[in-house]
């Protein structure tokens, strides 16, 4: 293994970190609020046909992003108006999401399908940064998509420590009684937390084909949307520590193509296991830990709330 | 706590109805400004529905809702909460995982939360009235008693003049209880008004300046003033009369001990003694009633005896087999048949089918097929339902669309189907309209003429006065005082319920 290639690697481990990074947060907040969607891996293949075909007919990589979150977010609110307004159980509904959006990509995809690209988020020019050996390429010559998951994970963390709203959100998903009888609707609260995660994974859906792979196939997502449903469990709900579990998680995903290259006998197909496994394992350290404190997960997770019943 | 105070809440004939059930039918409430008013009465008086309607929970269907003499038409907690409403709720609306400053701040118009200034501000109020507690910490870590505090201080940060606190001793301990006492009365002489919501007779002449009573959904004492009454009043206003349908069986010679009860002891759901050192022994051909202000011990003392609730101490022996720690099953076959206070829920499940409900206790005895319902399950299904007149729809359906009167036949028929010598039924009649109360009333006295033993625990005093051969008065988990129901006087018995023992 040389510099240039160790380079390339963690260059690559940044952009899919980031990637998994902003559908993991996406899920956090709706999790947050109450709601489990195990639809991301649909969501972000829609996201993913919809960018890439926005931008195969406008050339504005820009529009074809915000198309891309507008559509998801719309989307996965089949799913809020499903588990949130009807009722219907999350886990089957969720996993419908996953299926039809899938389908759908597919269906819409077909025609995109080795279309070289009608435009791309090209990568940030930071400038003298950018030279910077080492940390240049890492972090300075990156999709501003990189940039936007950052700054999507302060934000996040900010909104759910600091804010009256943040704190409605997580006592939607805590306790929904007790945020009913504060005044807040949760119905509204889960609604805006789902379509939010939908938006999101729609932009990591849009940032998979307008900047890493700058093209469309079936199944271009290839299980990184349940890899950030794993994500948000690892990093115990809270978005500090998903983000170290995105690098992770992304440099797993960045080794995987380059294992050949580095001339490693190690299975691909058991290193794309591990983020499972240590998803399973920090559930095990969580499940532990809850016998003497309450669990990270939020405590309604799954649970419909109906007022005025008796 | 001057009578010429004005009136800080007036609620003037409230009526609302629930699907099957009339909670408020004409209550009224009238609380002066700075006093601490007691609502008392039974469960399913109608309390927490008014209360509920008070703070915005519950839109009544009729009636007017005044607050210092101006209306007002609350349509969420929030609504009332603006007008200086806030409630205490019997369980708390408190998020677990948040601190006491979070829980406190949660749904208030700031924005931005700033924590320190937020957590100061609720310390301040903490000792005005009294409040000992730590803002920084998270609720899961606090006492219920603490816990309590935080919902008080949530509606003392929010500015709120009326306090409406739901039953807020029923989680504390004694002491708890008596600080809470405290807490209250400074909170009054703030000039804020507190509504104490409870069945404790002795709390409520503790606390507080005036009480009014509800029963059955109606104010039948509004207003009294708590120095001028006292607790046996109290109690025989709470527990009333209601029209007699079942006519008082002939008397007939009791046969031999069927339930022994020796020396029983169990906890509450605080672990803390609900009964204590308990004797009683049922014959057979008798009825024995329990009567008691709720919350003595009844409840806690029947699933004891059903095998529900650890026993501490004593032995429960049926025809002599000493059934202690047998579980339910095991005394279900002895021979005790029981019909629990929560009939969906404990009794019936509401999601299975009739039959599934109907051979709960004996599916093991029945099996003969590799199906649990099989033909030979549904045939004691309709016998039941023959013999107990139940009216059902498709046997193959859950039971959740069954009305009140019709499940209690069920459940009732089911127990009373294992060929029981011992029955069990608490509050067997509650909630029921009036042929439900007769048929359930009727199917007692059969089963007693019968030679089965009854225990009856009731809270409807007239019920227990017709149907038991003997009546016992339990208090704070001990029998104070045995009647005879023939001869008892009313009054006798409230002031028993108050505490009034036998010696005194």
């Amino acid at each position: 293994m040389n510099e240039a290639s160790m380079i390339g690697m963690l260059s690559t481990t940044v952009s899919f970190g980031a990637l998994l990074y902003l559908a993991c947060i996406g899920e956090l907040i709706s999790e947050k609020a109450g709601v489990l969607n195990l639809g991301v891996e649909g969501m972000m293949a829609l996201g993913a046909v919809t960018g890439f075909l926005v931008a195969l007919n406008t050339e504005n990589p820009w529009l074809a992003l915000l198309v891309a979150m507008i559509v998801t977010a719309a989307f996965a609110s089949i799913h809020g108006i499903f588990t949130v307004v009807l009722g219907a159980e999350q886990v089957v509904s969720g996993l419908s999401l996953t299926f039809l959006g899938l389908g759908l990509s597919a269906f819409f995809g077909k025609s995109a399908v080795g279309n070289p690209p009608g435009a791309i988020l090209s990568n940030v020019d930071w400038g003298p940064l950018s030279d910077i050996p080492w940390v240049g390429p890492i972090l300075f010559q990156q999709s501003p998509m990189v940039y936007f998951a950052i700054f999507v994970g302060l934000l996040t963390s900010f909104l759910l420590t600091r804010t009256s709203i943040g704190l409605a959100l997580r006592g939607a998903g805590e306790s929904a009684s007790t945020v009913d009888t504060a005044g807040y609707s949760v119905v509204k609260i889960r609604l805006a937390a789902v379509a939010t995660g939908g938006a999101l994974a729609g932009a990591a859906g849009a940032y998979l084909t307008l900047s890493i792979t700058t093209s469309w196939q079936d199944g271009a997502t290839a299980g990184r949307g349940w890899i950030a449903v794993a994500l948000v469990i690892f990093g115990a709900w809270k978005p500090g520590r998903a983000a170290i579990g995105a690098l992770l998680f992304g440099g797993l995903l960045a080794l995987k193509t380059r294992l050949q290259t580095f001339g490693v006998n190690f299975s691909p197909i058991l290193l794309s296991m591990i983020p499972y496994l240590l998803t399973i394992g920090v559930l095990l350290i969580i499940s532990i830990r809850a016998r003497h404190r309450p669990s990270a997960s939020p405590s309604e997770i799954g649970k419909v709330y109906r007022r005025e019943e008796r | 706590m001057t009578s010429d105070s004005p009136l800080a809440i007036e609620l003037v004939d409230i009526w609302k109805r629930f699907p099957g059930v009339v909670a408020n039918a004409g209550a009224t409430l009238r609380v002066k400004k700075g006093t601490i008013h007691a609502v008392l009465g039974e469960n399913g008086a109608g309390k927490s529905t008014l209360m509920n309607i008070l703070s915005g929970v519950y839109r009544p269907d009729e009636g007017q809702v005044r607050i210092n003499g101006e209306q007002h038409w609350f349509h969420s907690p929030s609504d009332a909460l603006a007008s200086g409403i806030g409630m205490v709720h019997q369980e708390f609306r408190l998020v677990p995982s948040f601190t006491v400053a979070e829980n406190i701040v949660l749904g208030a118009s700031e924005k931005i939360i700033r924590r320190s200034f937020i957590e100061k501000e609720v310390e301040q109020i903490a000792q005005q009235f009294g409040l000992a507690i730590d803002p920084t910490r998270p609720v899961w870590q606090l006492s219920m008693g603490e816990r309590q505090r935080v919902e008080i201080l949530k509606t003392l940060w929010r500015k709120a003049q009326i306090l409406i606190l739901d039953e807020p001793t029923a989680v504390l301990t004694p002491a708890e209880a008596d600080e809470l006492g405290k807490v209250l009365r400074k909170i009054a002489e703030d000039g804020r008004t507190v509504v104490f919501i409870s069945h404790k007779l002795h709390e409520v002449t503790a606390f507080c300046d005036e009480a009014t009573v509800l029963r059955g959904g109606k104010t039948v004492a509004s207003s009294l003033k708590v120095e001028e009454v006292n607790e046996s009043d109290l109690a025989g206003l709470m527990v009333g009369s209601s029209p007699m349908i079942s006519e008082r069986p002939p008397y007939q010679e009791p046969g031999e001990a069927m339930l022994t009860i020796e020396g029983l002891g169990t906890l509450d759901d605080r672990f803390l003694p609900a009964v204590k050192n308990l004797n009683l022994t049922i014959k057979s051909g008798e009825i024995v009633g329990i009567a008691g202000v709720s919350g003595n011990g009844q409840r806690e003392m029947a699933q004891a005896i059903a095998g529900l609730r650890p026993i501490t101490s004593g032995k429960v022996t049926i025809s002599g087999k000493d059934l202690t720690n047998a579980p339910p099953s095991e005394r279900f076959t002895a021979g005790l048949g029981y019909v629990p206070e929560d009939r969906l829920g404990v009794g019936l499940a509401p999601r299975l089918t009739v039959t599934e409900n109907a051979i709960l206790r004996c599916y093991k005895n029945l099996r003969k097929s590799i199906f649990l319902v099989s033909e030979q399950a549904v045939n004691y299904c309709k016998e039941i339902i023959e013999r107990f007149g139940v009216r059902t729809g498709p046997i193959d359906e859950p039971i959740a669309g069954l009305s009140g009167g019709n499940l209690q036949r069920l459940l009732v028929g089911r127990e009373l189907s294992g060929n029981p010598k011992v029955v069990l039924a608490a509050q067997p009649t509650r909630g029921l309209d009036v042929q439900g109360v007769k048929a359930i009333q009727d199917l007692l006295i059969d089963e007693r003429t019968e030679g089965v033993a009854v225990l009856l625990i009731s809270e409807d005093l007239d019920e227990l006065l017709t149907l038991s051969d003997r009546l016992l008065v339990m208090h704070e988990g001990e029998i104070v005082k045995e009647f005879d129901p023939t001869t008892a006087h009313r009054h006798d018995i409230g002031a028993a319920m108050a505490g009034k023992r036998d010696e005194s």
